[in-house]
């Protein structure tokens, strides 16, 4: 069957074509289009996207205002449901808003916005979304953020690498993330957020495409 | 009814945002600042028959971001 995604946009969203763009390029069929005030989404999704950007200007906190927008109601219930979740960047700020992963995204220690190529190393790669790559790996993907500092308490810190969650690691310190976390899977692993954005790197034209494998490896366990 | 909100990041997690005004500061020379948090003040007009718990569960799910934050609710006798 046909693999069936949605990408949600919000207002101020501004890489949803991008991962439309990706997704459809790995896939072969093009995601559905989701607009924030939709109450619902569509049925029978294998992938959920929530794409970068500023949704609502960051009024309030980055994510924030996106987490309380209608569809979020739906994309909390149908990852309560085990639908597959992808948030990237400002999608992972508002993953942590909507309280369907832990920790927060705070302002980037050094003040400033990081826009580069970095490296990442892959520290789980047994989940949904990180099986096309081999643990430990290193894959170079670019971020460009302003409050990419991952934090949580020592404790949810803990939690997250016992379990295994910690999918995806600054191989540098980029942004004050607490040790160092780019990525994170929820319990069931089947949500991850991410601050670098594995749909920038896809085609040659990137630069690099060590975000492919992501996408082919969703699109290969869930198509 | 108006209705104060003051919006804090918690002790111990790094504020940023906070060291670069204090670093601005003692760059006009201002000497014996000791350290400088920043936070957000947000200010409400509310129905007077609003609760406390119904303000308190405000701050939790919006107004504030209990992973990194802490809230002080001020009413209006007291501002």
């Amino acid at each position: 069957m046909a693999f069936r995604a949605a990408v949600i946009t919000f207002p101020g969203s501004n890489c949803d074509r991008d991962m439309a763009v990706a997704l459809e390029k790995v896939a072969g069929t093009a995601p559905l289009r989701v607009w924030h005030g939709d109450a619902a989404l569509p049925d029978r999704l294998d992938l959920i996207a929530l794409p970068g950007g500023f949704s609502y200007g960051d009024y309030l906190r980055s994510g924030a205002m996106a987490a309380q927008s209608p569809v979020m109601r739906a994309v909390v219930e149908a990852a309560g449901r085990g639908v597959p979740v992808l948030g990237v960047c400002n999608g992972f700020q508002v993953l942590t808003e909507a309280g369907l992963l832990p920790g927060a995204l705070m302002r980037n220690a050094g003040q400033t916005f990081i826009c580069r190529t970095v490296p990442l190393v892959v520290e789980n790669a047994q989940s949904l979304f990180t099986a096309g790559y081999a643990a430990g790996q290193q894959i170079r993907i670019p971020v460009a953020h302003h409050d990419g500092n991952y934090f949580a308490d020592a404790d949810t810190l803990d939690r997250l690498e016992g379990e295994g969650r910690v999918a995806f690691r600054y191989v540098d310190t980029c942004n004050g993330s607490q040790r160092d976390i780019a990525g994170v899977l929820n319990m069931a692993g089947n949500v991850l957020g991410m601050m670098p954005h594995p749909e920038r790197a896809v085609e040659d034209d990137h630069g690099g495409t060590d975000g492919r494998a992501l996408f082919e490896a969703a699109v290969r366990q869930l198509a | 009814m108006k209705v104060r909100v003051h919006v804090s990041l918690k002790p111990g997690v790094l504020d940023p945002q906070g060291r670069a005004v204090h670093h601005a500061l003692e760059g006009l020379g201002f000497a014996g600042v000791q350290d400088v948090r920043v936070g957000r003040l947000i200010e409400l007009d509310v129905a007077d028959d609003t609760t406390d718990a119904a303000l308190d569960e405000m701050c939790r799910r919006l107004l504030a971001n209990m992973v990194i934050e802490n809230y002080r609710i001020e009413k209006a006798e007291q501002v």
